[in-house]
């Protein structure tokens, strides 16, 4: 890739929720059925690392077992245990523990006892860093923060804490909030496809009819190449059309995203995060 | 705009041009496709230092026809300000490179049919000015009224009539500030005699330069030779000369070897939609190793030289499997692309349709074709031109490349 800075690479195990229809998990590891030829094929937790260790980035991830948030009943326990005996088979299995850092992720669904359990056995396992796994999937956002909660203060202090699959802006402020330091998410960049643009009052949809003669900037505040150069006008004749629209709006709101970012950090260094 | 010729190899010449703006560059020139003012798929910051010679675009004026758009360039003040392409020349071109083909459908005196974002219509005189004022390019082609070689004599002979009380209409709706940017269109298709009537009304106007059309219809390359030169032969030599419809590597060695100094081509965005990178090589020195003679060349052999080869597909199931190509597309090219990537890189961004391939694939094939027109610039300044445009089509021919007398049709690689 030639990319002199740093990587994550994710183990695969995301794909269980969303081609869930596609996959069998067993003790062994997950079936999927390759949505590019039909075959199938066995992700294990083995196979998972090995992938990542050839990929070679600073951080990998262990391969858990994923479930819907909006899932009930036994399922979710059996997923938190099996998460458990997944990750000493990712810490065998992994061959360079001294260039790339394997992060363990907490399941349990929104029940607090199950989240207690597995938060537990993994600060056990004393990894490099933790992430808070199986959110943002449909739940109500008062479960939401209240596991995140839960989870911040049951991992270590001086270790990162990656809520995976977080990107809608207030969502990362009421995390960060709670003490968590990462996040990954499509949302900027699809939302970005889809005509919308990040700005500091909220979503500016750029399809819509009042855009046409708006000629300022998508963002007043941003001082990235889309925001010096083009309006909110242009943009709108571009967007639904041409490809260099989604470009241009993707590259503002990982800018945004990006400033969002180093404001937090700031005024946390600052002391003055809470205003 | 001053336009001097500053050496001559046959009838094919180089120039030097200097626009209003103060921009100056050398012909014959590449201008890069661009739509509704951006280039289709490189990141518009990343144009100024794709290439050197990277300054100039074309860009079709019928995209602007209605609102939102006609509006909103009118009110950022002009084409330039619009797309954040200051310090780069944009030139009006009326045909869509991109777009449908010309169908030599009925006109009337008032205007000629395009394809508009809001489907085929009828553009007048008026209202196609009104958008050519708007955009304030550095160089605008007149109203032309373009048909096919296949059409009707009568058909033909009222294309040459209406392309030029056009041009003279056009004429006297252009701003009077911005001085002689006019390009006067030649048309005249199936006829040479309607050819040279066309191109003799044009070289009494008060143009800038002209723009030979109704080319790249399917015409026969013998023809289109024919055609070029009677034109050519009519018009003053101290006047630019843009031709549009022609842009395959053989096209373009043609129109330059007939006089033409601008064309806009979409021959790199050609290749890049198909998922193929431009291999083909610039320098008549370096001679074909035999070695290369013998060898078979298939569209999935990635070999490291990139010398031997017109054209590489980077879908090819050989990068991912057997071998890993890690060499550039072509070794020694110092585009953005070939400094920092491999084959077998693009080879995996394509499989996982990632549309940076795309734009890897386009600047890489951007930047070699100005390249090629560069080696075309130095061969007429050497006036070894001749020798150059033999070398070029017998190496093509050679290596079993299908010589695109027309561009193909867009194909998608997805």
């Amino acid at each position: 890739m030639n990319w002199p800075r740093a990587l994550l690479t994710d183990s695969g195990g995301f794909q269980m929720v969303s081609l869930l229809h596609l996959a069998d998990i067993t003790e062994e590891g997950v079936t999927f059925q390759s949505p590019v030829d039909g075959k199938p094929m066995l992700l294990t937790p083995e196979d998972s690392i090995q992938i990542q260790n050839k990929i070679g980035a600073d951080i990998i991830m262990a391969l858990d077992d994923v479930v819907k948030t909006t899932t009930t009943g036994p399922r979710v326990e059996e997923a938190m245990y099996r998460t458990l005996r997944w990750i000493d088979r990712c810490i065998a299995a992994h061959s360079r523990p001294h260039e790339q850092n394997l992060f363990g992720i907490v399941q349990g669904g929104l029940d607090p006892q199950l989240r207690d359990i597995c938060l537990e056995g993994l600060v056990a396992r004393n990894l490099p860093g933790y992430a808070i796994g199986g959110l943002a999937g449909g739940e109500g956002k008062d479960a939401f923060w209240r596991v995140v909660a839960q989870c911040t203060a049951g991992l270590p202090e001086d270790k990162p804490r990656y809520v995976m699959g977080i990107g809608f802006p207030l969502d990362i402020v009421v995390c960060t909030a709670l003490g968590a330091d990462m996040y990954d998410c499509v949302y900027p960049t699809r939302t970005a496809r889809f005509g919308s643009a990040l700005v500091s009052e909220g979503v500016l949809r750029l399809t819509h009819a009042a855009m046409a003669t708006d000629y300022r900037p998508l963002d007043s505040s941003c001082t990235c190449m889309v925001c010096k150069r083009y309006t909110r006008a242009y943009l709108h004749t571009l967007v639904t059309k041409e490809a260099m629209g989604s470009q241009l709006v993707s590259y503002h709101n990982i800018s945004h995203m990006m400033q969002l970012s180093r404001n937090l950090h700031s005024s946390i260094l600052e002391g003055r995060f809470p205003e | 705009m001053e336009f001097t010729v500053r050496a001559c190899s046959g009838h094919g010449r180089v120039g030097s041009l200097r626009l209003a703006s103060g921009l100056e560059f050398e012909t014959p020139s590449l201008l890069m496709i661009t739509r509704r003012g951006l280039p289709v798929v490189i990141p518009p910051e990343m144009l100024m230092d794709l290439h050197p010679d990277s300054r100039a675009c074309q860009f079709t004026p019928m995209h602007f026809l209605e609102d939102p758009l006609a509006a909103v360039v009118a009110k950022a003040g002009g084409v330039h300000k619009l797309a954040s392409l200051t310090g780069f020349a944009m030139v009006a071109v009326a045909r869509d490179s991109l777009g449908n083909e010309i169908a030599g459908e009925e006109a009337s005196n008032l205007g000629a049919s395009f394809e508009t974002s809001s489907g085929r219509r009828i553009v007048g005189l008026e209202k196609y000015m009104e958008v050519v004022n708007a955009c304030k390019p550095d160089l605008w082609v007149s109203l032309p009224d373009e048909v096919p070689h296949w059409v009707p004599e009568k058909r033909n002979r009222e294309s040459v009539d209406h392309t030029s009380q056009w041009l003279d209409h056009c004429l006297s709706l252009q701003h009077a500030e911005h001085g002689n940017r006019c390009l006067g269109v030649v048309v005249g298709a199936g006829s040479l005699e309607e050819r040279a009537r066309s191109a003799e009304q044009a070289a009494t106007r008060n143009v800038a330069g002209f723009s030979l059309a109704g080319f790249g219809l399917g015409e026969d390359v013998a023809q289109r030779g024919f055609h070029l030169e009677v034109a050519i032969a009519k018009l003053p030599n101290d006047k630019l000369r843009h031709v549009c419809g022609l842009g395959s590597p053989e096209e373009v060695l043609q129109a330059v070897g007939a006089g033409i100094d601008l064309l806009d081509s979409t021959y790199p965005y050609m290749l890049t939609k198909e998922c193929l990178a431009m291999t083909f090589p610039l320098k008549m020195e370096v001679p074909l190793r035999n070695a290369d003679r013998d060898m078979q060349p298939t569209p999935d052999h990635g070999v490291a030289s990139g010398f031997s080869l017109a054209k590489v597909n980077l879908r090819s199931a050989t990068y991912g499997g057997g071998r890993i190509d890690e060499t550039p597309l072509v070794t020694g090219c110092k585009c953005y692309t070939c400094k920092r990537h491999t084959k077998v890189y693009i080879n995996q961004l394509l499989n996982s349709n990632e549309t940076l391939a795309q734009t890897l694939l386009e600047i890489h094939n951007t930047y070699h074709y100005l390249e090629f027109f560069k080696a075309i610039r130095e061969s007429i300044k050497a006036d070894k031109f001749h020798e150059f445009r033999t070398w070029f089509t017998s190496q093509r021919q050679e290596l079993g490349v299908l010589s695109l007398g027309n561009i193909p049709r867009v194909v998608s690689c997805n």
